[in-house]
């Protein structure tokens, strides 16, 4: 909302020598932010120009400029001399005759901009052709400013080239504007900004509603207000004051000032009729309406829409209707405007229009929320209706809307005057005064709350003392819809005293557990792989619908069932994904495509498991707490979302350099990620051999809890996902449930003594046949060794004639250690033995 | 010398001559002094003090001597053994540390080269910050709570005060999971965490609640439509804006630096009441600069918003207004980590290029 200056000393005591910036902070104050400022920083010669010449010339660039000589009356290279002012301008939007704005050399445009003549395109330019965003009026640079587009072809008319374009447009003035919050509905006007700075800065308000209203009586338009369907027992309309204009001249020029203060806030003078609506909603806050009365068959009303209605608003378009939709009806029934949102086109006021009815009307904010948010149409009125218009005030907008028809517009007011008033009185809150001292924590003495209720505009009366304070009944005004309850209240004390006044007091909880067991679990996950040349990048969870067939599942694999958006970013993607890697491999592909060859890149993060028969979650709506039943169906409605670990990793994992060649990355390298993890947590994990897409079908290995839980997979990626994916051959992945081990862990871990005896060193070579996994055999040996058994470490693996086609030598070195002795060699041997023999039973492993 | 001894004269043995001897040692010193290696000196001993050496059958020449002529012969034979072997010694000496100087020399390896055989890896910065606030707030003595990503629109907008008409809701802001109607949303801020933790635990509650959360937004350099979010929540008997207040100077200063304070503007939020805007202290310029970029010149950068948890809220989530009051807050973790670190473009927080974690290594 914009609040020019000058406008806003005539609503408040504004001190003389208070600048643009001090307002601004006035407001800042008491909770209406500052979005801007503009004006005031502006300098002439700035005057009306009367465009003699237009002469395009292309250039090299492609653009076409224009080769112009304006008249500037007194200014400049005069007509009167034989020379007209030079200037170049870009825009195309207007052509010779036509009346503009010019910035003359010395002249200066908001934000500083000094204007000289300067040499461009060939030619030297002589100041500027202005657009509105240049002159800080708005944001509209598709052109240039033509007046007579801007003012009227009226008031253009009275203009001659050199006239002052500073005093003209209200250049010189200060625009402060502000950002209104949506419980503020009454700043989106004058007014409401007025009683504001009064309110920060102690100063007297004048309220721009207080004039003369003609009161209501029987003789007025028909106006019957109905809705047969209220939205949540709300009726739509509650208030409806029609006024009528006779014998108005439409074309009347609007008046310099209002077109003037219409352009500061950003508005376009149009006609008489609609600029004084504006004009009125801008200073009151309260929304017109103005219909052709000739187009009305004698009466107006409020109804619903019925299925299948349609109405063409102003805008052109052809709507089709909700039954939601409050509408205006004629008194035929005939839909005249979506309330509150915008009018037809069939009642619109035109040049031709000699008979005006006003409409100063109050609607349900929802309704008209609900209408604009359907339609996609958001105007001027459904901005204020949808955050509370003061039902008060529509018969005073209503009268100076007639009052400025009859000044401007030469017309007659009729002595009918309908008011149809139908709103529910409001109750007072009960409110206790000792509540913003123990809600904000700076003590307000009982006059000051009461004192500031006062002055934002509550009827406050005693209500008796209560224990430890005094009890007030407290009537908000009617334009703060938003009062409800106490806290509310208490916020209208802390800003009007400022906010700055708060002290700061650290709260003192007492001791707290610190990280939980599983969020202790995730940062050492995190940092383990970091550790190990690992880099975390974070990724969107969002994928297509293709990739779980480039991943290789099967039909039936459940990690297809993932959950999709209604309203995707991208409709390429509406699926969440239901594996970390389903996104990480993408950014391992990028980074690959930005020229990095050795990347190895990890990610933790929640993955969604689709639901099987997905249950709706109920909505039980605001205030109360649902009952444990409903709390359970909303809870249970949730998916599951378990966190995973998902790792990548292309190219070297071991870096050629000086000390030799680099190593590629290989499945092990996954593995041992993976196994890193148990480790750093622990925890013994078990790699089994295993198949399992997206992986090489030969190179994957799950990884599981001693008691079988699966943790994960890790290994290769399988060549067609590779392709399909646009990675690098070979790529490897691993992907983990961080859940799963922190379930697994977080008891206390024993600790075994240690043993100061000399260890026992024994190899052995087993040969087994090739498909038996290293894991297998392993686990066998360390049963068959027993407890005396420190470690197993496979030192090599041969395949060749000495063991035959189909089997493999697998060499280890068993170390035995006992915690009381030295082992004889002897029973070394036999520990030995047991330990193949075991291997022998259970994998069939040939001593070599 | 001894005088003649006409029964055997050990003049007359040749090798025990004094002159042979000295000729001996002579030639020993001559040879040990050209010996021009280890090697070398091994040959010179082997031939000047071997059992094949002229002093060492000169030694076994002494024992067929006459008693009277032994200790004579012993000790002109042991000295010059000894002058020998001290030769050798320092002759092996010498040798030994030019051999080190110069294997030391040889080993000099260029270690300006800077090329890791395994490159240590990195966390992603938002983790980094992420982890350090959580910490701060952990020392206060608060806790960290957390919950899913796809929520209950209950949950995210409702028991929040979000009625359904709330511009928030519409599709401008929200994904919403299919099928239409569904009843669930990304959510849209990491609130219905704090109602989830006051459904499940009685006051007081001092809870942190940061994570991933979700909006529309087109990613530009400012914007994105996954980012992350700490939300602070704090109910107990006797909480104002006052702890409010406290609370977040106590993080400002602990993430940004000693002396930042923050201020507080009115400002309107469904889910709080009274409401505020938090500005912090520009930290780079102190608001002394009006160029600064990191401000703007202002001397203050907005972090977010907070207020004093409505009544509305508290009696959705079953806790009793009338008992207890509380505080929340939320601060975007993007938003710090570009004023904390002058990152320029949410871009290279997002796309997961590795060389954008790697510049900050393991700690922030
Ligand atoms: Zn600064």
């Amino acid at each position: 909302m914009h609040a020019p200056v000058s406008w806003l000393r005539e609503l408040a005591d504004v001190p003389a020598d208070a600048t643009g910036a001090d307002i601004a902070a006035a407001l800042v104050r008491v909770g209406l932010e500052e979005e801007g400022l503009s004006g005031g920083d502006i300098k002439g010669p700035i005057v009306v120009g009367r465009v003699l010449t237009v002469e395009p010339e292309p250039q090299k660039n492609g653009k076409t400029i224009n080769w112009c000589t304006v008249d500037v009356g007194e200014h400049g290279q005069r007509v009167t001399e034989g020379k007209a002012q030079e200037i170049v301008c870009g825009a195309h939007n207007f052509g010779p005759g036509d009346l503009v704005v010019c910035v003359l050399p010395g002249g200066v445009l908001p934000g500083g901009f000094e204007i000289s003549a300067r040499k461009t395109y060939g030619h030297v330019s002589n100041g500027m052709i202005c657009s509105a965003r240049e002159l800080g009026l708005g944001d509209d640079h598709d052109g240039i400013i033509v007046l007579s587009t801007l003012l009227g072809a009226e008031a253009a008319a009275a203009l001659t080239p050199g006239d002052d374009a500073i005093e003209l447009l209200g250049l010189a003035d200060e625009v402060v504007e502000v950002n209104v919050t949506p419980d503020r509905g009454y700043c989106f006007s004058l007014r409401g900004i007025a009683r504001e700075y009064a309110l920060s800065t102690g100063g007297v308000f004048r309220d721009p509603a207080h004039l003369d209203v003609a009161a209501a009586n029987d003789d007025g338009y028909a106006v019957n207000v109905t809705d047969g369907s209220p939205i949540d027992g709300v009726p739509g309309c509650d208030r409806y004051v029609a006024r009528i204009v006779r014998g108005v001249d439409t074309t009347a020029a609007t008046p310099q000032w209002m077109s003037k203060r219409l352009t500061q806030l950003g508005m376009r003078p149009i006609s008489l009729a609609v600029d004084v609506t504006n004009y009125v909603m801008m200073l009151l806050g309260q929304p017109l309406h103005a219909f052709d009365l000739s187009t009305l068959s004698g009466g107006v009303g409020t109804r619903r829409a019925r299925p299948g209605e349609k109405l063409t608003t102003l805008d052109d378009v052809a709507r089709a209707l909700d039954p939601q939709d409050l509408l205006i009806v004629d008194g035929d029934d005939r839909p005249l405007a979506i309330a509150g949102v915008m009018g037809g086109e069939s009642s619109e006021v035109t040049a031709a229009t000699t008979d005006v009815l006003i409409e100063a009307a109050h609607f349900d904010p929802i309704s008209v929320a609900r209408s604009s948010r359907r339609h996609k149409l958001t105007t001027e009125a459904s901005k204020r209706f949808e955050r509370g218009v003061d039902p008060a005030v529509a018969a005073a907008a209503a009268q100076l809307a007639v009052d400025l028809l009859v000044t401007h517009g030469g017309g007659t007011a009729d002595p009918g005057v309908t008011d149809v008033d139908q709103r529910s009185s409001r109750g007072p809150i009960t409110f206790d005064t000792t509540l913003p001292t123990r809600y904000v924590g700076l003590d307000y003495p009982q006059d000051e709350v009461v004192g500031t209720l006062r002055a934002i505009g509550c009827d406050v009366t005693d209500e008796g003392v209560a224990e430890g304070g005094v009890v007030v009944a407290v009537l908000p005004p009617t334009w703060r819809p938003d009062l409800t309850d106490g806290p509310d209240l208490v916020e209208e004390v802390a800003r009007v005293r400022g906010y700055d006044q708060i002290p700061s007091v650290l709260p003192t909880p007492r001791a707290g557990h610190g990280l939980t067991h599983g969020q202790r679990v995730r940062r050492v996950v995190a940092n383990t792989l970091a550790q190990q040349g690992l880099v975390e990048v974070l990724t969107y969870p969002f994928v297509a619908p293709g990739l779980f067939d480039a991943l290789g599942y099967a039909p039936q694999d459940v990690r297809r069932r993932a959950e999709s958006l209604v309203n995707p970013l991208s409709d390429e993607l509406p699926l969440l994904r239901t594996s970390v890697l389903d996104t990480l491999l993408e950014a391992l592909r990028r980074n690959v495509a930005r020229g990095q060859r050795d990347v190895a890149v990890y990610e933790l993060g929640l993955v969604t498991i689709g639901r099987d028969e997905p249950s709706k979650a109920p909505v039980p709506g605001i205030e109360v707490k649902p009952d444990d039943e409903t709390l359970a169906r909303i809870r249970a409605a949730v998916p599951d979302q378990p966190r995973h670990v998902a790792m990548a990793a292309a190219g070297d994992v071991e870096r050629g350099g000086p000390w030799g060649p680099g190593r590629k990355v290989d499945a092990s390298d996954a593995v041992a990620w993976a196994l890193s993890l148990g480790t750093a947590l622990g925890l013994d994990l078990v790699v089994t051999a295993t198949e399992r897409a997206p992986w090489h079908p030969g190179r994957v290995a799950g990884i599981t809890l001693q008691d079988g839980t699966v943790v994960g997979y890790a290994g290769e990626l399988h060549p067609k996902v590779t392709s399909a994916l646009d990675l690098p051959a070979r790529t490897v992945a691993a992907e983990l449930d961080v859940d799963v081990l922190v379930a697994a862990t977080g008891v206390p871990l024993q600790a075994t003594e240690l043993s100061t005896y000399p260890p026992a060193h024994t190899d052995v070579a087993l040969v087994v046949a090739e498909d038996v996994p290293a894991a297998h055999v392993e686990a066998a040996l360390r049963s068959g060794a027993g407890d005396r058994l420190e470690s197993v470490q496979l030192f090599d693996i041969y395949r060749g004639e000495q063991v035959g086609d189909g089997h493999k030598s697998l060499a280890y070195r068993l170390t035995f250690r006992a915690a009381e002795r030295t082992l004889t060699t002897d029973e070394v041997s036999a520990l030995r033995d047991a330990a193949v023999a075991a291997a022998t039973e259970r994998t069939g492993a040939v001593q070599r | 010398m001894s005088g003649p001894n006409k029964q055997y004269d050990p003049v007359e043995v040749a090798a025990l001559d004094p002159a042979v001897i000295d000729q001996a040692v002579a030639d020993a010193v001559a040879a040990i002094a050209a010996a021009d290696s280890l090697d070398a000196l091994k040959a010179a001993r082997l031939a000047h003090q071997g059992e094949k050496s002229p002093l060492a059958l000169a030694n076994r020449e002494i024992g067929a001597l006459p008693p009277s002529a032994k200790a004579e012969a012993g000790k002109r034979v042991g000295q010059a053994r000894g002058r020998v072997g001290q030769a050798l010694t320092a002759r092996q000496a010498e040798l030994e540390g030019e051999r080190d100087e110069r294997i030391l020399v040889e080993e000099t390896m260029d270690l300006t080269v800077r090329a890791p055989r395994r490159p240590l890896g990195a966390r992603h910065p938002i983790s980094l910050v992420s982890e350090r606030i959580e910490d701060i707030f952990v020392a206060m003595g608060w806790e960290i709570a957390e919950g899913p990503e796809v929520e209950s629109e209950w949950l995210n907008f409702d028991a929040l005060n979000l009625s359904p008409d709330h511009p928030a809701r519409g599709e401008a802001d929200t994904f919403f999971v299919a099928p239409a109607g569904s009843g669930l949303v990304l959510r849209t801020h990491t609130s219905p965490v704090q109602i989830r933790t006051m459904l499940d635990r009685e006051p007081p509650i001092y809870v942190l609640c940061p994570g991933k959360v979700f909006r529309t937004d087109d990613l530009d350099a400012t914007h994105t439509p996954v980012f992350h979010q700490f939300e602070g929540l704090v109910v107990d008997e006797g909480i104002t804006m006052a702890h409010l207040k406290g609370a977040l100077d106590a993080f400002v200063q602990r993430l940004f630096g000693d002396g930042i304070v923050t201020r507080l503007r009115p400002n309107y939020f469904p889910f709080t009441e009274p409401s505020a805007e938090i500005d912090c202290q520009c930290w780079v310029c102190g608001g002394q600069d009006p160029s600064c970029r990191t401000c703007g010149g202002t001397g203050w950068i907005e972090l977010g918003g907070c207020g004093m948890v409505n009544q509305r809220v508290l009696r959705a989530a079953g806790v009793d207004p009338e008992r207890y009051s509380g505080f929340a807050f939320g601060l975007g973790i993007e938003r710090s980590l570009m004023l904390r670190h002058g990152v320029g473009d949410m871009h290279d927080i997002v796309e997961g290029d590795v060389r954008f974690s790697r510049q900050f290594g393991m700690e922030i």
